[in-house]
């Protein structure tokens, strides 16, 4: 078998370590320019610590970058659309894995095309559309415009979880003469779990680095990454002050992807990369 | 280890044009299922499929937004011919390619080569910093790297340090016309490598060991091992990252919006940009539409395409 030798093991971990260090050098760059004192003279170089820790550039980053307003705005938005879509998905994916009915077909290859719809073929009739019901710059626009655009994925993850049940769940339900309602949430939901967990998790990540129909729809209710496009652009030579923006930002993130990692690999390896 | 249930979902990239197209649909003929699919439906149809067909009439007039629009027909899709902007911006994307979806696939594959089939201790926690630049906000990243190319900025300071500081241009990495947009592609590189390389090593470690016993047995070098075990047998991994990459570079925004704005001048320029511009900053609206509806078009041709491609040459 494969005996690995010693330069081989040690050659793995070189490289290993080596392409993890490039992976996250510009982003612990980011952490020490926001500690580096305030204002453009101060640039940092990236290879030093910071003469001193000025933590309070975080305090003057979320006051002026106006992030508890983008905060909100984010949050409220990803309470509702995330629940919402994972939920029509649910529905949606049970009907397409159990059920046969005329058009059933037809209407999932409608919910597929969706998957390689970009929002720039759709942006342009939709603003026109969100203005007409006064929906400009509301939570309300963010919270449909997001959730229609994760049902494709959606339906399409929730149908493959589905499918792959044991025919005899589904029997013992039928011979039990349980409802396709009941069948559904005490025994495929269940059953489902981790899919759903993943679905929701990648729903959360999508909705929080959500910036184009943020910026297309909104302007006093901007999202968290739109607030900080808009901060930094403020800000442009004060790189202390927009990096303390930028890991504001990235925190509620990171905080998800640590707690949900296996969720978040398994989701993304199998397919639903943000954009 | 993981004994939770895992649903064998294939990747949705490999669903329009693959052989993995879903099977018929199973299951009892039951009209309750109407009421199940309705509601997404409906909001899916209002917001994707009715503002897509919405999309096709407005790109069919000379339309500013405001004032009545005039009808062009094909007009606006003509400009593709004709319009230097739009070249210019599907070349950008072109050249992005290079950067977000060809180099990543090349290092990976080389990484996930020379890395021995061995367990590596604590590749979770490698993993997961791999991932980091994938996970993260665009928004945060193109910062972050916005600073990594500042005038003060670790790439100067390295440059200038080994003494070629004479390299830097003068009006910065992101501000030269010649170095803007292969600055944003090496941005878009380091987003995707970590992605690549996981996908790929994952691949290789599913390729059966006795397939590399056989090639060493007949005594194949490491080179005739790629091309005859590793390559082949990475063939759905392969597929996979390269039409996510190349349909994700296709829609390039929020990277361009914050490192460059499209410019200098209009040298980083992109598709999903140019419509952006064109619906809010140059009153193109009917144009704007038509750019969105070709980007849709290009984007199913190349995954059709890539999908077909990968399979012939699996069957070969």
């Amino acid at each position: 078998m494969n005996t690995a030798s010693r330069t081989q093991v040690t050659l793995n971990y070189v490289l290993i370590i080596v392409c993890s260090l490039v992976a996250v050098y510009p982003l612990v760059g980011v952490v020490l320019a926001s500690l580096y004192p305030s204002g453009p003279a101060s640039a940092p170089s990236g290879f030093a610590l910071p003469p001193s820790f000025n933590w309070h550039n975080y305090v003057s980053a979320w006051e002026q970058g106006g992030f508890a307003a983008s905060f909100t705005t984010s949050i409220i938005v990803a309470a509702v659309m995330v629940p919402a879509s994972v939920g029509l998905s649910i529905l949606g994916g049970f009907a397409f894995a159990t059920m046969r009915f005329r058009g059933s077909k037809a209407i999932f290859y409608l919910f597929i095309l969706g998957l390689i719809i970009p929002t720039e073929a759709t942006i342009v009739p939709l603003y026109y559309d969100v203005r007409a019901m006064g929906l400009l710059d509301t939570y309300w626009a963010l919270i449909l415009l997001e959730t229609s655009g994760e049902l494709a994925f959606g339906i399409f993850w929730m149908r493959a979880a589905f499918l792959s049940a044991p025919r005899s769940l589904l029997e013992a339900a039928r011979i039990d003469g349980a409802s396709s309602w009941r069948t559904l949430w005490q025994i495929l939901v269940p059953f489902a779990r981790p899919a759903i967990l993943t679905l929701t998790v990648l729903t959360f990540a999508d909705s929080w680095n959500e910036f184009f129909l943020a910026l297309v729809f909104t302007v006093n209710h901007m999202t968290a990454p739109a607030g900080l496009a808009s901060f930094s652009g403020r800000y442009t030579t004060n790189i202390p002050l927009v990096s303390a923006g930028a890991v504001i930002v990235a925190v509620p993130i990171l905080i998800v992807f640590i707690i949900f990692q296996r969720q978040f690999m398994r989701g993304m390896l199998t397919g639903a990369v943000k954009g | 280890m993981d004994a939770e249930p895992v649903p064998e979902v294939p990747s949705r990239a490999v669903v329009v044009g693959g052989r993995r197209r879903p099977e018929s649909l199973p299951g009892a003929a039951r009209r309750i299922g109407y009421l199940y699919v309705a509601p997404a439906f409906i909001l899916y149809a209002a917001f994707n499929l009715f503002p897509l067909a919405q999309g096709v009439n407005v790109s069919l007039y000379n339309w500013d937004g405001i004032t009545p629009g005039t009808w062009v027909g094909l007009g606006n899709y003509a400009a593709f011919f004709t319009d230097p902007a739009i070249r210019e911006g599907y070349v950008h994307v072109l050249i992005l390619m290079f950067f977000y979806s060809f180099m990543p696939i090349v290092i990976g594959l080389f990484l996930a080569a020379l890395l021995s089939r061995i367990r590596i201790r604590g590749l979770t926690f490698y993993r997961m910093l791999l991932f980091l630049p994938l996970v993260i906000t665009d928004v945060v990243t193109a910062l972050a790297w916005t600073w990594v190319y500042d005038v003060n900025g670790p790439l100067n300071t390295v440059l200038k340090a080994v003494g070629l500081g004479h390299f830097i241009p003068a009006a910065g990495w992101l501000g030269d016309f010649n170095t803007a947009l292969p600055a944003v592609g090496v941005f878009g590189m380091w987003g995707e490598f970590g992605f690549c390389l996981i996908l790929l090593v994952a691949g290789v470690m599913k390729i059966p060991a006795s397939l590399y016993e056989a090639a060493w047995v007949d005594g194949a070098g490491a080179v005739r091992e790629f091309f005859a075990v590793t390559l082949p047998g990475l063939r759905y991994e392969l597929q996979v990252v390269l039409v996510l990459s190349v349909i994700g570079t296709l829609g390039t925004f929020d990277e361009i919006y914050v490192m460059t704005s499209g410019g200098p001048g209009t040298a980083t320029s992109v598709p999903a940009y140019l419509v952006w511009r064109r619906l809010f900053q140059t009153g193109q609206v009917g144009s704007a539409a038509a750019l969105g509806i070709m980007l849709m078009l290009i984007v199913f041709v190349v995954t059709y395409g890539l999908n077909r491609l990968m399979e012939r040459g699996a069957q070969e």
